[in-house]
């Protein structure tokens, strides 16, 4: 591969804003959001319950469950495919081959009724309209790609424990070598010494085919072990965005740092933890400005007026901070 | 000579399923010093929660014993039980199942001070719950609000606040922040143990997540399958870990630090059954180091060096 085609951008999100209207209640679960993602590269999407991160996922595949979502605004581009004017029909040749997702939990994702083997079949007859007898073989090939013995592809998932049927859903997900690998919260689900397993795995997958991948998580740890890049999600928003080393040594929005300060540092146990303070607005009433400034030390009078202007730092590193270059403003982080 | 609040010996739990006997708590012993807490980590289905629920007796124990200030209360009737439970508590996992959803806040905190009748007149329990809900952080407007009108953190609160009324000196903590995001995690955490501080009581903290365990944690015990492998001071067992299982549950754990890629010590397979395990060491078969001698018996839990106690054959 030339370095030319290493810096090729997969997928370039504009102005995406997803709403959810339910009654008279508009729950603004996405806002204005912009991103990006060149070939090869793993970026982390981190954020808590309710920050839009599964929403976001979604709509890039244009699988907004309608009513109640609706995509107000936005451009999604994934591999020169411009999602957002796509019929179903072209949207359905999309899904699998271009971009795949892998859900939160793998006791739901797979259906109870058709043997494994069959489920990953599946996906080659409709993408590569090749007979059951044939897809079945390669379906066993997948099973063993993700480590799984050949000779249980005719199993049901209810045979398999969590891990397994996770690695079932990475095959299916692989079967058609995507471009973009969605994975939303792979291993929440799972044990720890499972969850490295799997990450192991879902590492040497990438590597081994060039994959791009979004990890939507919450735990800051599998980010640093397994992403090249991260984006902060605050109440529909990304709040800061860069490179691995961008967030974690130079961290610059006060949400990213409150995260951080609020993790049991493994190193120093006696260290006390940070809480934020109160809670994630409620995304039916955002405030007018900075949604995080009812939480944040360092907000000013500025931070409610309107929305924070995206600062960059430098070429990968963003952040939307009204405090951000105000004098006097500098992160605290624990000391390692 | 240590204080010792509660002392279990060869506690054992099995549940009777179509295919065997479950040994879901297979001859636990293990003594807790007053004012402490030990960190019970272990995978889904290694009998940490039932253990938690058998030292309490709300699942009754198939043999075995539990010294609760001495007192020996496996045998004991279910009004002395009572009596026993209002100085031992326990806080659920699941802030969202573990509230009556048809009581208010006011109803639920109360509800063991009615039932134990340690107090009377609705002025002065209206009073007591008061103080509690500021204890844990509780805004007063909150007392007559529903559990679906507030969020984990808050609904975790009163889970706490119900463990707290009747001023118990021990309490079963359950997981009790695995359910809630890291910022409200926090907040927990930072409660759980400055009530600990001010009130001096004992914890048994039972969890997956190491960091945390490791955080609050002065002793920790790793479960497998039923069992206690390892058992040591936290620094102790972060530093000289000694079971492979333990290596592998530490190495396992994500670091949110920019470092050089780790070398996982990354386990085969999964966990094996609990039902009618055989005579051997129930990690042997996903244990790298594992021999014909593991194979062979079931190693028993000794002391290595003060106060560490391993239970495996390679050791």
């Amino acid at each position: 591969m030339n370095k030319e085609s290493l810096s090729e951008s997969i997928l370039e999100i504009r102005d995406l804003t997803v709403h959810y209207e339910v009654g008279q209640e508009v729950i603004k679960a996405v806002n204005h959001l912009n991103l990006s993602l060149k070939k090869g590269r793993t970026l982390g999407l981190v954020g808590e319950t309710g920050a839009g991160k599964t929403t976001t996922a979604l709509a890039i595949q244009k699988l907004i469950m309608s009513p109640p979502g609706v995509i107000k605004s936005g451009t999604v581009d994934i591999c020169g495919n411009k999602i957002m004017e796509l019929s179903v029909k072209d949207l359905e040749l999309i899904r699998g081959s271009v971009v795949s997702m892998i859900f939160q939990d793998p006791m739901t994702s797979l259906n109870p009724v058709f043997t494994v083997g069959e489920q990953i079949a599946e996906s080659y007859m409709i993408h590569e309209g090749i007979p059951k007898k044939q897809a079945i073989e390669k379906a066993m090939k997948m099973l063993e790609t993700v480590g799984i013995p050949r000779n249980r592809a005719s199993e049901f998932p209810h045979q398999f424990s969590g891990g397994m049927r996770q690695r079932v859903v990475i095959a299916i997900a692989l079967t058609c070598n995507p471009q973009l690998l969605i994975a939303d919260e792979p291993t929440t689900a799972l044990d720890v010494t499972i969850q490295a397993q799997i990450l192991d795995l879902m590492r040497k997958l990438k590597e081994g085919r060039g994959m791009s991948m979004i990890m939507i998580t919450h735990a800051l740890g599998i980010v640093a072990d397994i992403c090249d890049e991260v984006a902060v999600m605050y109440a529909g928003r990304i709040v800061e965005k860069g490179s691995l080393a961008d967030i974690f040594n130079h961290t610059k929005h006060p949400y990213t740092e409150g995260l951080f300060n609020s993790l049991p540092n493994i190193r120093n146990r006696s260290m006390r933890l940070i809480p934020i303070p109160g809670l994630m607005p409620d995304p039916a009433h955002l405030p007018a400005g900075c949604a995080f400034a009812p939480r944040c030390k360092y907000a000013g009078s500025d931070c409610t007026a309107e929305q924070p202007e995206e600062h960059w730092i430098s070429d990968s590193h963003m952040v939307a901070c009204a405090a951000y270059g105000r004098n006097g403003f500098h992160i605290e982080r624990h000391e390692k | 000579m240590a204080d010792f609040i509660l002392e279990i010996s060869h506690l054992k739990k099995y549940f009777k399923t179509h295919n065997g006997m479950l040994h879901a708590v297979d001859d636990v012993s293990f003594s807790l010093e007053r004012g402490k807490t030990l960190g019970v980590v272990g995978e889904s289905g290694c009998g940490k929660t039932t253990l938690g629920r058998t030292i309490l007796r709300l699942v009754e124990p198939t043999s075995g014993k539990i010294f609760f200030e001495g007192k020996d209360i496996t045998g004991v009737s279910s009004r002395s039980m009572k009596r026993a439970r209002k100085e031992m508590q326990i806080i659920f996992q699941d802030p969202f199942s573990s509230l009556d959803p048809r009581n208010t806040i006011y109803q639920t905190i109360s509800e063991p001070i009615r039932a134990n009748r340690v107090m009377r007149g609705k002025r002065k329990i209206e009073d007591r719950v008061l103080e509690l809900m500021g204890t844990v952080g509780l805004a007063e407007r909150f007392i007559n609000t529903y559990p679906h009108e507030l969020d984990g953190g808050r609904r975790q609160r009163i889970g706490i606040a119900r463990a707290l009324a009747l001023e118990p000196k021990f309490i079963v903590c359950d997981e009790p922040v695995s359910a809630l995001d890291v910022s409200i995690q926090a907040q927990i955490l930072n409660l759980l143990m400055d009530l600990q501080a001010k009130m001096g009581l004992t914890y048994i903290f039972i969890t997956h997540d190491l960091a945390v365990v490791n955080h609050l944690a002065d002793d920790i015990a790793v479960m497998y399958l039923g069992q206690i492998v390892e058992k040591a001071a936290t620094e102790e067992l972060f530093a000289h870990t000694l079971h492979p299982y333990t290596k592998a549950l530490l190495s396992a754990i994500p670091i949110p630090e920019i470092m050089e890629r780790r070398e996982h010590v990354l386990i085969k397979g999964e966990i094996s059954s609990p039902i009618n395990p055989p005579d051997e060491c129930r990690f042997a078969k996903r244990c790298p180091s594992a021999d014909a001698e593991c194979t062979s018996r079931t190693p028993s839990l000794r002391e290595v060096s003060p106060g560490h106690l391993v239970a495996c054959c390679k050791v």
